[in-house]
This record gives structure tokens, C-alpha cells and sequence, in this order.
């Protein structure tokens, strides 16, 4: 593997009394892909909100590229323009255009040439299928356009790593492949990702390691074969038994 | 009816018109301002201010104009603040529409769901950036409706003038139906002038608010 | 200490007058609120219904009574009335007349606001239910509604107490009048009292607005 490029020391993250993540440490190298999986509320989301520092964290160290991520961080806009996020309920913009959505922050936060960005954006609009939807508003959109689109909007910023937070937990079936395969997509081109997934068949086939968190900590990791055919913790085979049916016939 | 009567004076109903239109749009920016503030306290819990705000709020609201502008007009004076009528009547209208305007402000700030403030920072905007290009403008768009209905509020409100002896509609009104016992006339002037007057803005209102409406509908 | 000219509030039985002031106010508005909450609900559903008539003449109704300014509405009742149709009218019946049409305008409006914000499929439920209309009505519709109707009239409650205070301008002796009386009376040894007495009035239209402000605002966020 490629030298680490973002790296969890320790983690821990409490509300109040309630100890969300306790102890986590990994590292993930440049290009990897990471799907973290496990049961609700075992701290999936939380864990990614903490890579970028959308949460304050109790104790530990997150380090990206060598540069400590931390709310209190001085130049923490910096940091999180090279970290992307896509959320489960995609936030796009209501306010603005596709496009809009797409440029407003490359050109505001980054002062990039707004001609430039905008003809990469065009760029990755055509190849996620919405180049006709430039000019549309968000609410003319489907829920699997709205979260394409909302991949476009973080890639546009070239992140180094991006985060997945159960980008296809709030969609509609039919409309769950159009974004799996983008994210593929991302994956063949070597973009480092973290994924919050419950989309078992897409973890295995796009993970370069499973994490599997449970209480706060991470369970059991390993590579996607290993991990979902021969889970080495009886925790992580009841959690793998609840997708599976047995025949009633 | 007697036209005659309205026709003659109409010049004298103009000048009142238009002392009520101008003493209450003073009202209404400076109650917008007063708003501004005191909902950027709330939204942002600003320390000490903050309990401040909501004590004039609970205040400003559950009182009516009219006692407000009594105790300015009446009251002040007795303890060394002078009050002329006009400079009371934009002071009692400000202080009473600042409340309002504070809440519709607030609601449009409140409006703005946490995690678009989080995608803007995911994004690496700043606090300033975020509130620029994303808090504010969505929040305006769901604050309009709200801060037209304040306007057509505070403009009914100056009828209450009269009552601190400004020479506004009212007083005409009810100078004139003492004076010539002209009733009719005189009633019809001024529904018509509140007519002409908030007619205007309660259409313009609902335009605004017909094309607003693509803001906070659904993301 | 500047003189505040609070002393002639215990003067006499000044207080008890000025309280007296405010029960006429006060009288006025919960007689109004009285009439027009079951006035406004039957025009509220009136609103809804499909006839296309009625809800242009209703809506001609609401809108003229909420562009035109109160004190116009008390002058149109108490001085136009008694002109065009020769009878003689009291300053507190022309308030309650104008407080209740008011106030039934604005119950109307939040009655029908309440009715149509419920959605299509609670209906639709109550009806695969095997429900009848007026089952439906009874178990599911009317409590759904209750519950966004309280807070919103009983804020309707405090606007009509606040706009009571105009009733001074028809003549109508209420607390403001009775200050101007107190006031006049005790020009000579009080020359302050205009301070004291209305910063009376006002804290007493607060005392008796905000408690009823605070129960809207509590109920309106527990049934939310």
C-alpha cells in the first residue's frame, strides 16, 4: 500500500455521558477505499462527521496528511476543502441552481476562475448523466439526481478524501444503482473514500478493507471476501444474519 | 353623498395621507433594523443580550401601541425626556415593530435546517461564507411573507396616531366628523385612503411571496 | 428620586378605578371573543366547502376586515352607523359589534387554515378504516384540528385585550380615560402623575396579556 494519508488516533467522542466512539485508531492510506458497516447507532455517521471536524472531539487525534483536523483548528476551512462529505439527505442548495450549487463554493472558498470550474463541472455533470439538468433547481430533481449531483459539488472541489455518510439510505430503490455506480466509478479512478453504507453487496464489491464498528469501537476489520464470509466475531455474524431471509416454502 | 365636501377637502386629507405614509415607513425601517439586530442576537444566543431581547420582545408584544404612545407622549416628559407627536409616534411604531420584526427574522433564520450549515462547512466555508451564500438568503425568501404582513400591521398601526394629536388621517377624520357632522364623507375618505394605501402592498406582498417560494421547498 | 407621580395611585380609591378601567377593556374583549370564536368556526368551514359564491362574499369579508384599521372600523360602526341609519348606538356596543366582526374575520381564516393544512391521506386512512364521514370527522379530523386551533385563538384572545385600548377613541370610559381623569384631578398636587399612572396602565395591559401570551406559546409547542 501507498504511505497514510489520513490517520485516527485514539479517537473518543461523548455527548454529555454517552460515549458515542471510544479508542478508535486507524489509518487509511492514499487511494484506499474504507467501507465502514454495523448496526444504527453504533457511531458510523458520527465517526465521519469527526473526520471533519463537524463534530468536537473528547480525546485522540485525527491527522490528515500531518495536519492535525480538530473544530478548533485555526485553519480548519483549509482542511476541510481537502476533505469532501456527502450527506444522506444530499443539502443541496435550495436557493440555487445545479450549477450554482456546484461552483459557489470552488469560487468563493477557493477563488478559483469561475469559466474554468465551471467547464469541469460540465465536465462531471455529463458524466454522471445531468449535464441537460445544468440549469435546473434542486427540488426539480429526483433523489437519485439530487445526490449525483451532490457528488459533483464535492468532487468539484478535489478533495483528497471523501466521505460517504449513507449517501443511498434515503432513496428510493430503483434509484440506489444510478449512485452506487458513480461512486464505483470513483473508486476504479483511485479516490481515497470512506463509505457509511448498509448496501452489503456494494461494500464488498468496492472495499479495499471492512471496518465493522459496534458500540463505539471498531469490531472487526479486513478485506471485503474475508470479512463477509468468515466474520471472526459472533457480533459481526448476527449483524450479517440480519440481511439475509430464510425460505418460508 | 356629498362630493362637493370630499373634492374640497381632499388637499387636506392628501397632506395627512401622506404625513401617516412617511411617519410610518420611518417606523417600519427603523422597526426592520431594530428587528435585524435582535434576531441576529437570538439566532446567534449572544451572552447578556440575548435574555435582554426576549424580556423587550415579551414586552413590545403583549402591550398595545396605543398605551405605548401614551406613556411616551404623556409619561416621558414628566421625567425630562421632551416628546414631540411625530417623533413619538415613530418611536412607539418602532419599538412595537421591532418585536415583530425580530420574530419573522428569527423564524427565517430557524428555517435554515443545521445541516446546510454543515454541507457549507463540508464544503470549507467559513462562518461569514456560510451565512452570506447560504443562511441568508434562504432565510430572507422564508422571512418575506412575515415581514410583509408586519408592514400592512404597522401601517394600520398609524391610525393609532391620532390619538397623540399628529395631524394624520385619523385625526382628520375625526376633526372633520366634529367640525361639519359629515360622517359619510368623511368615513369614506378614509377607508379609501387606507384603501389606496395598503391595497398596494398586501398585492405586492403576495406576488413576492408566489415567487419566493422555490426557497426551503424541499432540497 | 425624581417624583414619578406614582403616589396618586394610592390616593383614594384611584387604583380600584384605574382596575375598573381595565375590567371594561377587559369585559369588551372576552364578551367579543365570546361571539365571534363560534361565529368564525362556522364561517371557517363555510370557506372550505365548494360553493363558489360564499367564498367569494367571505373572503370580500375577511379582506376588508383585515386591510382597514380597527379605529376605522370603531369609527365606520359608531359614527357612520348611527348616521346612515338614524339609531343610537353606545360607544361599548359599537366595540363589541366591530371587536366581533373582527374577531370572527380572523377566527374564520385560522379555522380554515387549520382544516386545509390537514393532509389528504389522513382522510384517506379514516376512510379505509371503513369510517364514515361523520366518524372520520369526530375521531380523526376535529381533535387534529383542536389541537392547531387552541394556541392560535388564544392568541387571538391577547391581539383583541391589546386592541380594546382604542375603545378610548369612541368614547367608551376605560382605563385610558380613567388616567386622563385620575391625571386632570390631581393636577395641582401630583404634576408628575401622567409618568406614574400610565406606566400603571401599561405594566397592567402587560399583566394581563403575557400570562395569556405564555400559554399559547406552551401549548402551541407541546401539541406541535
Amino acid at each position: 500500500m501507498n504511505e497514510s494519508i489520513l490517520s485516527v488516533e485514539h479517537l473518543t467522542k461523548r455527548y454529555g455521558e454517552n460515549t458515542i466512539l471510544e479508542d478508535v485508531s486507524f489509518s487509511v492510506a492514499r487511494g484506499e477505499v474504507i467501507v465502514i458497516v454495523g448496526p444504527s447507532g453504533c457511531g458510523k455517521s458520527t465517526l465521519l462527521r469527526c473526520l471533519n471536524a463537524l463534530e468536537p472531539i473528547q480525546g485522540g487525534e485525527i491527522r490528515l496528511d500531518g495536519e492535525t483536523v480538530d473544530s478548533g483548528a485555526k485553519d480548519l476551512t483549509r482542511l476541510r476543502q481537502r476533505i469532501g462529505m456527502v450527506f444522506q439527505s444530499y443539502e443541496l442548495f435550495p436557493h440555487m441552481s445545479v450549477l450554482n450549487n456546484i461552483l459557489i463554493a470552488p469560487v468563493q472558498v477557493q477563488k478559483r476562475d469561475r469559466e474554468e470550474v465551471k467547464a469541469e463541472a460540465l465536465e462531471l455533470l455529463e458524466r454522471v448523466g445531468l449535464s441537460a439538468k445544468k440549469d435546473a433547481y434542486p427540488r426539480e430533481l429526483s433523489g437519485g439526481q439530487k445526490q449525483r449531483v451532490a457528488i459533483v459539488r464535492a468532487l468539484c472541489m478535489h478533495p483528497e478524501v471523501l466521505l460517504f455518510d449513507e449517501v443511498t439510505a434515503a432513496l428510493d430503490p430503483e434509484m440506489v444503482r444510478e449512485v452506487l455506480d458513480v461512486i464505483l466509478d470513483l473508486a476504479r479512478e483511485g479516490k481515497t473514500m470512506l463509505i457509511v453504507t448498509h448496501e452489503m453487496s456494494f461494500a464488498r464489491a468496492i472495499a479495499d478493507r471492512v471496518f465493522f464498528l459496534d458500540n463505539g469501537g471498531i469490531v472487526e476489520q479486513g478485506k471485503p471476501a474475508d470479512f463477509f464470509d468468515h466474520p471472526q466475531t459472533e457480533r459481526a455474524r448476527q449483524f450479517l444474519r440480519t440481511f439475509e431471509f430464510e425460505s418460508v416454502k | 353623498m356629498n362630493w362637493e365636501f370630499i373634492i374640497k377637502y381632499l388637499p387636506l386629507n392628501r397632506k395627512a395621507a401622506w404625513l401617516t405614509l412617511r411617519l410610518g415607513l420611518l417606523g417600519i425601517a427603523l422597526s426592520t433594523l431594530i428587528g435585524l439586530f435582535c434576531a441576529a442576537v437570538r439566532y446567534y444566543r449572544i451572552p447578556v443580550l440575548h435574555p435582554l431581547v426576549r424580556v423587550y420582545i415579551e414586552i413590545s408584544r403583549n402591550t398595545p401601541l396605543l398605551i405605548q404612545l401614551f406613556f411616551i407622549y404623556y409619561g416621558l416628559p414628566k421625567i425630562g425626556i421632551p416628546t414631540d407627536p411625530a417623533s413619538c409616534g415613530v418611536a412607539g411604531l418602532s419599538f412595537l415593530g421591532g418585536s415583530y420584526m425580530a420574530e419573522a427574522f428569527r423564524s427565517g433564520l430557524e428555517s435554515v435546517e443545521a445541516i446546510q450549515t454543515e454541507s457549507a462547512y463540508a464544503l470549507g466555508m467559513s462562518r461569514f461564507q456560510t451565512l452570506r451564500f447560504i443562511i441568508l438568503p434562504q432565510a430572507a425568501a422564508v422571512s418575506v411573507p412575515a415581514f410583509m404582513a408586519n408592514v400592512i400591521f404597522l401601517l394600520k398601526e398609524t391610525s393609532v396616531f391620532s390619538a397623540v394629536s399628529l395631524m394624520d388621517l385619523m385625526f382628520t377624520a375625526k376633526d372633520l366628523i366634529g367640525l361639519y357632522y359629515k360622517t359619510t364623507e368623511r368615513l369614506f375618505l378614509l377607508v379609501a385612503f387606507y384603501l389606496v394605501i395598503l391595497l398596494p402592498v398586501s398585492l405586492l406582498g403576495t406576488v413576492l411571496e408566489r415567487r419566493l417560494r422555490y426557497a426551503g421547498s424541499g432540497t | 428620586m425624581p417624583d414619578l407621580g406614582l403616589e396618586v395611585l394610592l390616593k383614594g380609591k384611584n387604583l380600584v378605578r384605574l382596575l375598573g378601567g381595565l375590567w371594561t377593556a377587559l369585559r369588551i374583549s372576552l364578551l367579543s371573543v365570546a361571539i365571534s370564536l363560534p361565529v368564525g368556526v362556522v364561517l371557517g368551514v363555510l370557506m372550505t366547502r365548494n360553493n363558489r359564491f360564499v367564498k367569494a362574499l367571505l373572503r370580500l369579508y375577511l379582506e376588508f376586515i383585515r386591510i382597514m384599521p380597527q379605529m376605522v372600523l370603531l369609527f365606520i360602526v359608531y359614527f357612520g352607523s348611527t348616521r346612515a341609519f338614524g339609531w343610537d348606538v353606545s360607544g361599548e356596543t359599537a366595540s363589541v359589534v366591530v371587536f366581533t366582526l373582527w374577531g370572527a374575520a380572523e377566527m374564520s381564516d385560522l379555522v380554515r387554515g387549520a382544516l386545509t393544512s390537514i393532509p389528504r391521506h389522513q382522510y384517506e386512512s379514516a376512510e379505509a378504516l371503513g369510517m364514515s364521514r361523520l366518524q372520520t370527522s369526530i375521531f380523526i379530523i376535529i381533535p387534529q384540528t383542536v389541537r392547531r386551533l387552541i394556541p392560535l385563538s388564544i392568541n387571538l384572545v391577547t391581539r383583541m385585550i391589546k386592541t380594546t385600548s382604542l375603545i378610548l377613541m369612541i368614547g367608551v370610559v376605560e382605563v385610558l380615560k380613567v388616567s386622563q381623569q385620575i391625571i386632570e384631578a390631581n393636577r395641582m398636587s401630583s404634576p408628575n402623575a401622567a409618568f406614574g399612572v400610565y406606566l400603571s396602565v401599561f405594566l397592567l395591559y402587560f399583566l394581563a396579556c403575557w400570562p395569556i401570551s405564555l400559554l399559547a406559546g406552551r401549548l402551541e409547542k407541546k401539541w406541535s
